[in-house]
């Protein structure tokens, strides 16, 4: 089971690739000090504003670029909630369920959810709504077997 | 109904009879690579689970070559700690960091044959569908996953095809094919998809011309960027490996989400202008651009073919004074061909600079890094905000042909003229 997610929706545009996500110059300091960083190229107070639950909500093409994971660990550094994007590369995506940060794909949502915006996500059913009000937005179903390592929190946990 | 060559390669490694798209299947496979990002999660995450030794040693492979040798003492640290690694967790093919670019020396190795599945900790992974192999990036979770259990889950992929026709003009390279395709079909036409490339045109093309297609997979978004193996592939592959190679090709009934033509008869050259690679235009329609720096290397354009065209043009001529020209065989192998075949003398008589086989300044942490307000124009495969130094300095893409004419002259620069 993956808890109802609540936050609030910190938006961004179209291919926002993993160098701007984790950038080059930081990607040898520790994972603490690197999120500090994280987006810093398209906002540069994200790292500082954001508050734990919060919900990524992305344009096309979401974490393109190179296969580099802290992209992933340092939103989970900053216990981001969930990205929702109108679609995702493919390795970000990858290594979001391996990561166990959750993660969906929703054509529509940039047109539905803006900066500042209290939202629920249900991973599971794959649905999106802001708090209190009753629209809700469709996202594209994960994968049984991808529910599964995110509720187990990553995929080194199928390890043990 | 037939198979795509990832529908193959995927019911194989997942010991089905067939696959198809939209499945998800649990994959042996068959090598896995890792350069410095062992030390960045992977190692680590051996060690949360657990894991003592990889599943076999003789299918994972560990080199060096993001930053070599390490610039500063924290990759240092980093380089210090994989050699411990290599030995604790019992990766028995450590190639260290003489070798060159992964992709390269993976391939020069003979890790990479037809039909084989590999990952690599490595987004241009899709190298080695030139040779018929599904190679696929992965991040260092996933990576951790396979070194323990030597198996991954996949989602069998929608396969695209582009069917490219024309004779390719002289001076125009695979790297303006792929470059144009980004830009007319962008960055997202393979989305998590399978591509194909087919035609008259790719048939004639060069191994080496078909890796940087299949390198470049990777910035149209693809999982895998396949050419069938044929005749080149078995004669490039036999001074590599003494192993019985089996060809793979699609089948005649397979079925694709989309084809799409191209017609490469009046191509030119093509330059991707940042921050984005299918941001792509023509070069005659590209406004005067002057340059500070070219770079003629990495795992996209540093085989001794790009070497060798860079040379017939900058032979008896001079690197602009306002340009630093740095040339990076993409492997020791490339290095020492291009030495054997004078091409360094040509290098050094024209004032380039010689780097070690290496990422150099691709990735943006090592040497070559760009100032505020400085431009390149580099043989590489990404142009993003902050790729190559300074968020304030731009990167271009071209082919090795352009790089090497722009370096003379100051500004990019068309290489036709030099024919």
């Amino acid at each position: 089971m993956i808890d109802l997610l609540k936050g609030k929706v910190w938006k961004f545009g179209d291919s926002i690739d993993t160098d701007v996500i984790s950038p080059t110059k930081y990607l040898s300091l520790p994972l603490e000090e690197m999120k500090n960083h994280a987006l810093e190229p398209v906002n540069s107070h994200f790292a500082q504003e954001v508050q734990p639950g919060d919900i990524i909500v992305g344009g096309r093409n979401f974490g393109c670029g190179s296969s580099r994971e802290q992209a992933v660990m340092v939103l989970k550094a900053l216990h981001i909630g969930a990205v929702v994007a109108e679609s995702f590369a493919r390795i970000f995506f990858r290594n979001s369920i391996a990561q166990g940060l959750p993660i969906m794909i929703c054509p529509q949502v940039s047109q539905h959810f803006e900066d500042g915006d209290k939202v629920e996500l249900d991973i599971e059913a794959a649905t999106m709504k802001k708090i209190h009000q009753d629209e809700i937005i469709k996202g594209i179903p994960l994968s049984k077997d991808m529910l599964n390592i995110l509720a187990k929190g990553g995929i080194l946990a199928l390890l043990k | 109904m037939g198979m795509t060559i990832a529908e193959k390669i995927l019911a194989k490694a997942s010991g089905r009879d067939k696959v198809k798209p939209g499945e998800f299947v649990t994959a042996n496979i068959d090598v896995a690579m890792c350069h410095e990002w062992l030390e960045r999660g992977v190692a680590d995450g051996l060690r949360k689970a657990g894991v003592k030794k990889v599943w076999d040693s003789s299918k994972a492979v560990c080199l060096l070559d993001h930053y070599v040798p390490a610039p500063t003492v924290e990759t240092a640290e980093i380089h210090k700690k994989i050699r411990k690694d290599v030995i604790d967790f019992g990766l028995q093919r450590y190639l260290g960091e003489t070798e060159g670019v992964c992709h390269q020396v993976m391939v020069e190795k003979g890790y990479v044959l037809p039909g084989r599945l590999i990952v690599a900790t490595d987004s241009h992974t899709t190298t080695y569908g030139a040779l018929g192999a599904g190679g696929a990036g992965i991040g260092s979770s996933e990576m951790a996953y396979v070194l323990a259990t030597g198996q991954l889950w996949f989602r069998v992929p929608e396969t695209i095809k582009f069917e490219t026709s024309g004779e390719i003009p002289s001076m125009v390279m695979s790297k303006d094919i792929i470059l144009y395709i980004a830009g007319k079909y962008t960055a997202e036409v393979a989305q998590y998809k399978s591509v194909e490339y087919v035609g008259p045109t790719v048939e004639r093309l060069s191994v080496e011309s078909r890796m940087t297609m299949s390198n470049m997979s990777a910035e149209i978004g693809a999982k895998f960027g396949f050419f069938e193996t044929d005749e080149k592939t078995v004669n490039y592959l036999k001074d590599i490996t003494n192993q019985k190679l089996v060809p793979i090709e699609a089948d005649a009934d397979a079925i694709y989400e989309h084809t799409y033509h191209i017609q490469v008869g009046n191509l030119e050259p093509q330059v991707a202008i940042p921050y984005y690679v299918d941001n792509v235009k023509p070069i005659s329609e590209l406004e005067e651009v002057k340059i500070n720096q070219a770079v003629l290397g990495s795992c996209t354009n540093g085989r001794i073919e790009d070497l060798k065209v860079a040379a017939s043009i900058l032979k008896g001529r001079m690197v602009h004074p306002n340009v630093r020209l740095l040339i990076i065989p993409a492997s020791k192998t490339v290095y020492k061909k291009a030495l054997e075949n004078g091409l360094l003398n040509i290098f050094l008589d024209s004032n380039a600079i010689i780097c070690n086989p290496s990422c150099g300044p691709c990735f943006g942490q090592h040497m070559g890094q760009l100032a505020s307000g400085e431009i390149c124009v580099a043989s590489i495969n990404r142009n993003f905000k902050g790729r190559m130094g300074s968020e304030e300095a731009k990167v271009y893409l071209a082919s090795p042909a352009t790089v090497a004419a722009s370096a003379i002259e100051g500004k990019i620069s068309d290489p036709r003229k030099y024919v």
